[in-house]
Order: C-alpha cells, then sequence, then structure tokens
C-alpha cells in the first residue's frame, strides 16, 4: 500500500520523549547534534561485534577462559568500546544450555547485539522464558532433550549476558572471520544455535 | 570472596559465600525493585558475587544508593520455583539479586 503521509496523533511514550528531548535541547544540557549522533551510534552497533567475540573464544582457548572470567576485560581486549558495561559470558555445553531474558524490562547487551528485536522485549517472551522455557525455546524451532540442564538467566540489575554457544562441527580449521560469520544475534540470546551451511 | 567485578564504592560488607542456600525475602515494598516477584519467599543458592552496586531502590529515589549493596547471581531450581513446570528436573533459573533482598535459609 502506498504511504499517504497520513497524520497520526502522538503515542503516549512518543510524546513524553519528544518533550523530554526537547526541553533538554533547551535547557542546553544536550543538543540535536549529540542526540542525532547517538541514535545514529545505536543504529550502527549490529550483533556482529558480539559475533567476533564468540569466534575468537571458538578459536582461541586461552581468550574463552578470559572470556568467562571477565567478559567486559576480553571485549576490551578487542578494541570493542562496551562503556560501563559488564558482561557475563554463559557457556553452552553437551550438558547445559544457557538463555537469556529480562523480565523486570527488556536489559540486553546493546553495545555487542545491537538494538534488541522487538519480541525480547514482548510480555510474552519476558514472562514465558522464565516460566516455560523449553516451550519457548519450541517455538524458535529449538528442541532441546531432556538430557540437557537448560539455565534461564534473568538480566535483573547490572549484570549484561551474552550466551557462548558450542561450536559446531564442520567447522574445523575455519579462520575467526568465517567462524563469526555462522554466529547469530539468536545464538547469543540463547534461542537458537550455530548452524553450519 | 573476590567479586567478578570490583567496585571503587564504599559496599556493605558480603554475607554470603558461593554454593550457600539462600532465601529470597517475601515482601513487597512500594518504589523501584529489581528482584522479580515470581522469586520472592523462594530459595536458592549462591552462584556467584558479582560485585558491590548502589542499591538502585535508592537511585531511583535520586540518591546516591551508598553504601553500595553486594549483588549475586542466585541459582534456583525451577521446579521449585514453579510447582507444575515441564522440563528437566536439572533445569534452573538464575537471577542477580541484591544482598538486602537476601536471607539465609
Amino acid at each position: 500500500m502506498k504511504d499517504q503521509g497520513k497524520y497520526q496523533p502522538l503515542t503516549y511514550f512518543q510524546l513524553m520523549e519528544t518533550s523530554l528531548r526537547e526541553l533538554l535541547v533547551e535547557k542546553g544540557l544536550v543538543t540535536d547534534e549529540q542526540v542525532n549522533a547517538e541514535v545514529a551510534a545505536m543504529r550502527a552497533r549490529q550483533p556482529e561485534r558480539g559475533a567476533r567475540v564468540v569466534a575468537k573464544a571458538w578459536a582461541d582457548e586461552a581468550f574463552r577462559q578470559r572470556l568467562l572470567k571477565n567478559g567486559t576485560a576480553a571485549c576490551e581486549e578487542l578494541g570493542l568500546e562496551i562503556p560501563g558495561l559488564r558482561l557475563v559470558a554463559v557457556e553452552n555445553t553437551p550438558q547445559v544450555h544457557n538463555a537469556i531474558v529480562c523480565t523486570l524490562c527488556s536489559c540486553y547487551p546493546r553495545v555487542l547485539l545491537g538494538i534488541p528485536p522487538d519480541w525480547y522485549k514482548s510480555r510474552n517472551y519476558r514472562s514465558r522464558m522464565v516460566r516455560e522455557p523449553r516451550a519457548v525455546l519450541a517455538e524458535f524451532g529449538l528442541r532441546i532433550p531432556e538430557s540437557v540442564q537448560i539455565r534461564v538467566h534473568d538480566s535483573t540489575a547490572d549484570m549484561r549476558y551474552i550466551v557462548l554457544p558450542m561450536r559446531p562441527q564442520g567447522t574445523e580449521g575455519w579462520d575467526e572471520a568465517r567462524l563469526a560469520a555462522i554466529v547469530t544475534r539468536d545464538a547469543m540470546i540463547g534461542v537458537a544455535v550455530p548452524k553450519v551451511g | 570472596m573476590k567479586p567478578q567485578f570490583a567496585t571503587d564504592y564504599p559496599a556493605v560488607s558480603t554475607r554470603f559465600k558461593v554454593g550457600q542456600r539462600v532465601r529470597v525475602r517475601k515482601t513487597a515494598p512500594l518504589g523501584h525493585i529489581r528482584t522479580p516477584f515470581y522469586i520472592r519467599g523462594h530459595v536458592g543458592e549462591i552462584e556467584r558475587l558479582c560485585g558491590s552496586f548502589p542499591n538502585p531502590e535508592e537511585l531511583a529515589q535520586m540518591r546516591d544508593g551508598l553504601p553500595a549493596q553486594p549483588l549475586y547471581r542466585v541459582r534456583f531450581k525451577q521446579k521449585e520455583v514453579w510447582p507444575d513446570y515441564r522440563g528437566a528436573d536439572s533445569d534452573v533459573v538464575e537471577i542477580e539479586i541484591f544482598q538486602h533482598w537476601l536471607e539465609r535459609a
């Protein structure tokens, strides 16, 4: 359908955002340029940043250990700027599958994965992921056998999480760039696993 | 006990160790709370000490949140949280909870 540019009244939150932004600009606390630059920077962050971290951990055992010990320091090592972010990497193994949710709001490792998908912020995902994670994962097409423990991480306070998926078979000898290409956003949230081909 | 992330805030001393059983206080104060309702009153096990961070309940009131409160990750068995939970007995949910919300179990 052709966009007729029909007038839509602002929603409650749009009005609040516009009012607050205009007040901050009027009071000289921020400039329009700074707001625009921050929005552009936010949009420019993509899950490829997180994928680089995962690929490095797959390729470099010492880095993997440092990542699990202190995710923030490990990202800084790669030159990824993650101001104020305390990153906890949780590792999938043949015995454990990890998944991330924020039941209180929608905390998400934005500096590594970019803007969260809408479903991550939905009440459906946020309430059901802690209540019936196996059913939710199945809806994403991921069936986890009963012999595997599911660990759901509710991101309630100052930590942010990234799932370190298992490196799939058939990737032996791949370099980091090739490995990073199969690491999806959903695999780093824990609602998917990386696949070859 | 060494936290995963060291911070410089003046902080309350830590009361719990990794592996210790703790109960989440079952209370419902007003204001901005980072402890989910569904976990209040439940017993879990300290998984790690994250570090000490300003109390978000104080920050929400425009105060400094100091002294900082130790923040733990606590591991709960899903079958104990949800009696009708469908899944493996070993399934868990892990939640960040501030020390002032925890008591010995």
